[in-house]
């Protein structure tokens, strides 16, 4: 991996220049480190910092940028009529890469010199059984025009790889030696470090932004992407789901939004009154003994990962709704055919839920001033009468907010409904059957097989920016209420 | 007032009553909340280790296994290319006579063929012979003592998974190879015992659960800890100390906190998306790897350690920073040498937390492709361990339990045991950390 090794040289040199700058910054004050504008150690990170930072940063952006370069260049060589009927330049593109991943291989191990490899040619040479000889399997059979690409691309590669390099060792050796000459007794070291140092933590806070807009960009391309397939009227008020790979599905998120709706209304009426009870005694009627361990063990189920709930649902509370619901069950009754539904994904993930909704609302019970509970139990009220007619009303904003994060949590939880929820997309109020939600359909778009020239998986994307426009209208607003009420009462 | 009739001090009205009833019946529905919530814990704790201790012993079955010379290497000159060119195929009489044997040797009775007598070994034992072999060509024609796995209905049959009545159509097993079992178990030539490949050893194919381990997938889990340790500890900590410290109060300021708040509250999943376009769609880097799991993490967990290092920032009292800045210490040495060491337990336990959380994250794993595939070997390099695909430790739960055999079931409990150990460890660590360092100004 030479980019590694590029990197532990630049950490090395960089370890250097902390030397021989801490050392010039001295000789230059004749040792005496009372004569220099700095402590001697900031000269050292002087020549240290200018030397690494610049280079590791145009290492990142030449990384970032190659691979999209070289794309380009070598995507436009592969002639449009060239594309198969049913392919498309994406996946051609893969072959080439995967070809000149097969020729790298080859001259990895020796058994093609470098010119060879470029050398080589698709008209007296079978590619395709040469590469399969020492273990690279291709998909096809290899084109002229794609061995040619693949040539291209590897040679590029190889041209950028080098250039990098180069680049990288001149802006490192340039900002040692510019920093080393720079070192005297009377430079400014520590306000030039400082306002590095400054920098880079900009750079890393502005870093939660880069996420936010990686995230939307990446969503977004592609969801335009797939409107550009698939009918946007359809996607939004379509009633059915259906994918299919002869290319007429039906690929509405109606059915997924209602499936994913139905099971988080279920969780909430399994968490909303169990956490909001908890909350309330512990709170108001729990001695310090109960509280100091009831609240811990409570919040363990909020740490304990979904994949374990998910396992839950599907092994032990399904099978226990089945038998109470099911064939031969319990009751008699045959409501219920797999193990898989709605009210399992619902029950299981009310579970989760409890301790997100309890310790959210004990806070905004506890920030209810005590003044209020006392005039109220002044005026001989019960403490029950208190809690409900005072202190409930006055947290009711913050109870809202926290009750809408949950909301939001509950829509975009994913392995519980993977696992617990089903595969069926269908408008049903029957709790008891399986259906399925928009995080589950985003989980199976995207694994397996993809091909990202299908709206089958496009739609992925599109489903991915809803879910996000719809847990962020839900958080923005769960905010906004308590920022809204929370003042009132200091 | 309307009422009229005599009220007494010393009995209650039936209006308080009433009142002292509803009292007492909101107090028992917080009790009764409390206890729903503490009776789910207990449930799903109970029927973890319940189901999943059993994937921690394995049933073995030790037999003589007699290294025929004329099967294995049948030009006798001990040459090791001749002797891998047998195939796993060619050892499977030998592992069949090896049970044949057995069983005559106890004086079994049994109207089993030689095949199905063989059957009760796991179908990996031929592997596992082979691979003796051929590390011990010198031991071909000797008669050696091997230790194989049980098939894994054998095993769920010695577990209590696998019943007579319920095998009726199943073709793995027969009820008269369960009698023989029987007999093999009182003759002690079946035994179950601690199984440590479950905790060292990879995953398997679907057809032999019995030998499936997490070990591999641990090491995944541990390779994307060290990328997310990395990357999202320096950063998140530069970024709290900028937000916390030197931040103008102005808009940019604003959109970045509120920014923040809003990433700690995205759904995993769409991290997964982000991951699946940006690094392996658009970067090219290598699918299953750790590094890209790595990677998602990072910028998941990033909003953690923010807010958890903005909240061990704020805690350290103001005086601190003036003391410093009143003996001639600018801004940021202020904040580097005295700040920022007052803070550091709080900031590593948020830390600890925070990889807690991304340990036992799944979702965003699914989309980088970190299921569906049988990772088989331990990687051998740091740079193999990072690039190499790998599984992780909930995605290879996830694989469990989507297979169709119940035996993968016990191994997904069992590798959720495992994970809530690392969890529990972790957490634990963070909370002593707290006690030990944590000081209250």
């Amino acid at each position: 991996m030479p980019t590694l090794w590029l990197v532990v040289s630049l950490l090395v040199l960089s370890a250097a220049g902390f030397v021989f700058g801490r050392q010039r910054a001295m000789s230059s004050a004749e040792g005496n480190a009372k004569e220099l504008h700095s402590l001697p150690s900031y000269y050292g990170h002087n020549v240290a910092f200018t030397t690494l930072i610049p280079a590791l940063g145009a290492l990142a952006i030449w990384l970032l940028v190659q691979p999209m370069f070289i794309e380009n260049r070598v995507s436009g060589m592969i002639p449009a009529e060239l594309v198969p009927e049913g392919s498309s330049l994406s996946l051609m593109m893969s072959d080439v890469r995967r070809v000149a991943d097969g020729l790298d291989f080859a001259v990895d191990n020796g058994v093609l010199s470098g010119a060879e490899a470029s050398a080589m040619d698709a008209a007296n040479t079978d590619v395709r059984a040469f590469l399969a000889g020492i273990g690279v399997a291709l998909g096809a059979e290899v084109s002229p025009e794609i061995l040619v690409a693949a040539q291209t691309y590897r040679q590029m590669s190889n041209t950028g790889g080098i250039l990098m390099t180069v680049l990288v060792a001149v802006l490192a050796l340039a900002g040692f030696a510019w920093s080393y000459m720079q070192t005297h007794k009377d430079f400014r070291a520590r306000n030039v470090v400082e306002k590095g140092v400054m920098s880079l933590l900009i750079f890393a806070a502005s870093l939660a932004i880069l996420t936010t807009i990686g995230i939307v960009l990446s969503m977004f391309f592609e969801t335009i992407n797939f409107f550009k397939l698939h009918n946007a009227a359809d996607f939004f008020f379509g009633s059915t789901w259906a994918p299919n790979f002869r290319g007429d599905s039906e690929l509405s998120i109606l059915p997924l939004l209602w499936g994913t709706l139905y099971v988080s209304f279920i969780a909430l009426l399994v968490a909303v009154p169990v956490g909001l009870f908890a909350a309330v005694y512990l709170s108001e009627y729990a001695n310090n003994t109960v509280r100091s361990f009831a609240k811990p063990l409570l919040e363990i189920l909020a740490g304990i990962p979904t994949i374990v709930y998910g396992l839950f649902a599907l092994l032990t509370v399904g099978p226990l709704l089945v038998g109470t619901f099911g064939k031969g069950g319990f009751l008699g009754v045959e409501w219920m055919a797999g193990a898989t539904s709605v009210l399992t994904a619902g029950v299981v993930m009310g579970i989760m839920l409890i301790p997100f909704v309890s310790s959210l609302s004990d806070d905004i019970i506890n920030a209810v001033p005590q003044a209020m509970r006392d005039g109220s139990l002044g005026l001989g009220a019960t403490k029950s009468e208190t809690i409900r007619q005072v202190v409930l009303p006055a947290a009711l904003p913050g109870i809202v907010g926290a009750v809408l994060l949950a909301a939001s949590r509950a829509i975009g939880e994913t392995m519980i409904v993977v696992m617990g929820a089903g595969a069926i997309a269908k408008f049903s109020g029957n709790p008891l059957e399986s259906m399925t939600t928009i995080t589950t359909r985003i989980v199976s778009q995207l694994t397996g097989d993809t091909d990202f020239a299908s709206p089958e998986t496009l739609v992925a994307f599109a489903l991915g920016l809803s879910l996000f426009v719809l847990t962020l209208g839900l958080n923005v607003l769960a905010l906004y209420i308590v920022r809204k009420y929370r003042e009132q009462y200091e | 007032m309307s009422d009229t009739s005599k009220t007494s001090l010393l009995a209650l009205s039936p209006r308080t009553k009433q009142r002292n009833a509803a009292e007492k019946r909101f107090r028992a529905y917080g009790v009764a909340a409390i206890a729903i919530g503490l009776l789910m814990l207990t449930v799903l704790v109970t029927n973890i280790f319940s189901r999943g201790t059993g994937a921690f012993q394995q049933t073995f079955v030790t037999v003589n296994v007699e290294l025929l010379e004329s099967k294995l290497d049948k030009k006798g000159n001990r040459d090791l290319e001749d002797i891998k060119k047998v195939t796993t195929f060619g050892y499977n009489p030998l592992i069949r006579d090896s049970v044949v044997a057995k069983v005559e040797e106890l004086g079994i009775q049994t109207d089993l063929k030689a095949k199905d007598l063989g059957g009760i070994l796991s179908k990996g034992a031929v592997g596992q012979l082979r691979e003796f072999v051929i590390a011990n060509p010198d031991k071909i024609g000797e008669t050696i003592e091997f230790r194989f796995l049980a098939q894994s209905r054998v095993d769920g049959y010695l577990k209590g998974r696998v019943h007579r009545e319920s095998i009726g159509n199943d073709k793995s097993i027969s009820a008269e190879q369960l009698d023989l079992v029987d007999q093999l178990v009182d003759a002690g030539v079946i035994v179950k015992s601690f199984n440590m490949d479950f905790i060292t050893g990879a995953d398997a194919s679907d057809q032999r659960p019995e030998a499936a381990g997490i070990g591999v997938a641990m090491l995944g889990s541990l390779s994307m800890m060290f990328v997310v340790l990395g990357l999202a500890l320096p950063i998140g900590v530069a970024a709290s100390i900028y937000l916390e410290e030197f931040a103008p109060k102005n808009r940019l300021t604003d959109i970045i906190e509120v920014n923040i708040s809003n990433l700690a509250a995205v759904p995993s999943i769409v991290f997964g998306i982000l991951g699946l376009a940006v690094f392996i769609n658009y970067m090219h880097l290598p699918t299953s790897a750790p590094l890209v799991g790595g990677l998602v993490l990072t910028l998941m967990t990033l909003p953690t350690i923010i807010i958890s290092t903005r909240a061990a920032l704020k805690a350290v009292p103001p005086s601190i920073r003036d003391a410093a800045l009143g003996v001639g210490a600018s801004k940021m040495q202020a904040v580097f040498h005295h700040v920022l060491p007052l803070a550091a337990p709080g900031i590593l336990t948020g830390t600890i937390i925070g990889l807690a959380q991304a340990l036992g994250e799944t979702a965003p794993l699914l989309l980088i492709g970190m299921v569906g595939f049988i990772a088989s070997n331990a990687p051998e390099t740091l740079a193999d361990g990072l690039l190499a695909p790998n599984s992780a430790m909930p995605a290879q739960i996830y694989e469990w339990a989507k297979r169709a055999d119940p035996a993968f079931y016990e191994r997904a409990w069992g590798g959720i045991i495992i994970l809530l150990v690392f969890l529990v460890t972790m957490n634990t660590l963070a909370v002593i950390l707290r006690r030990r360092f944590e000081r209250r100004w």
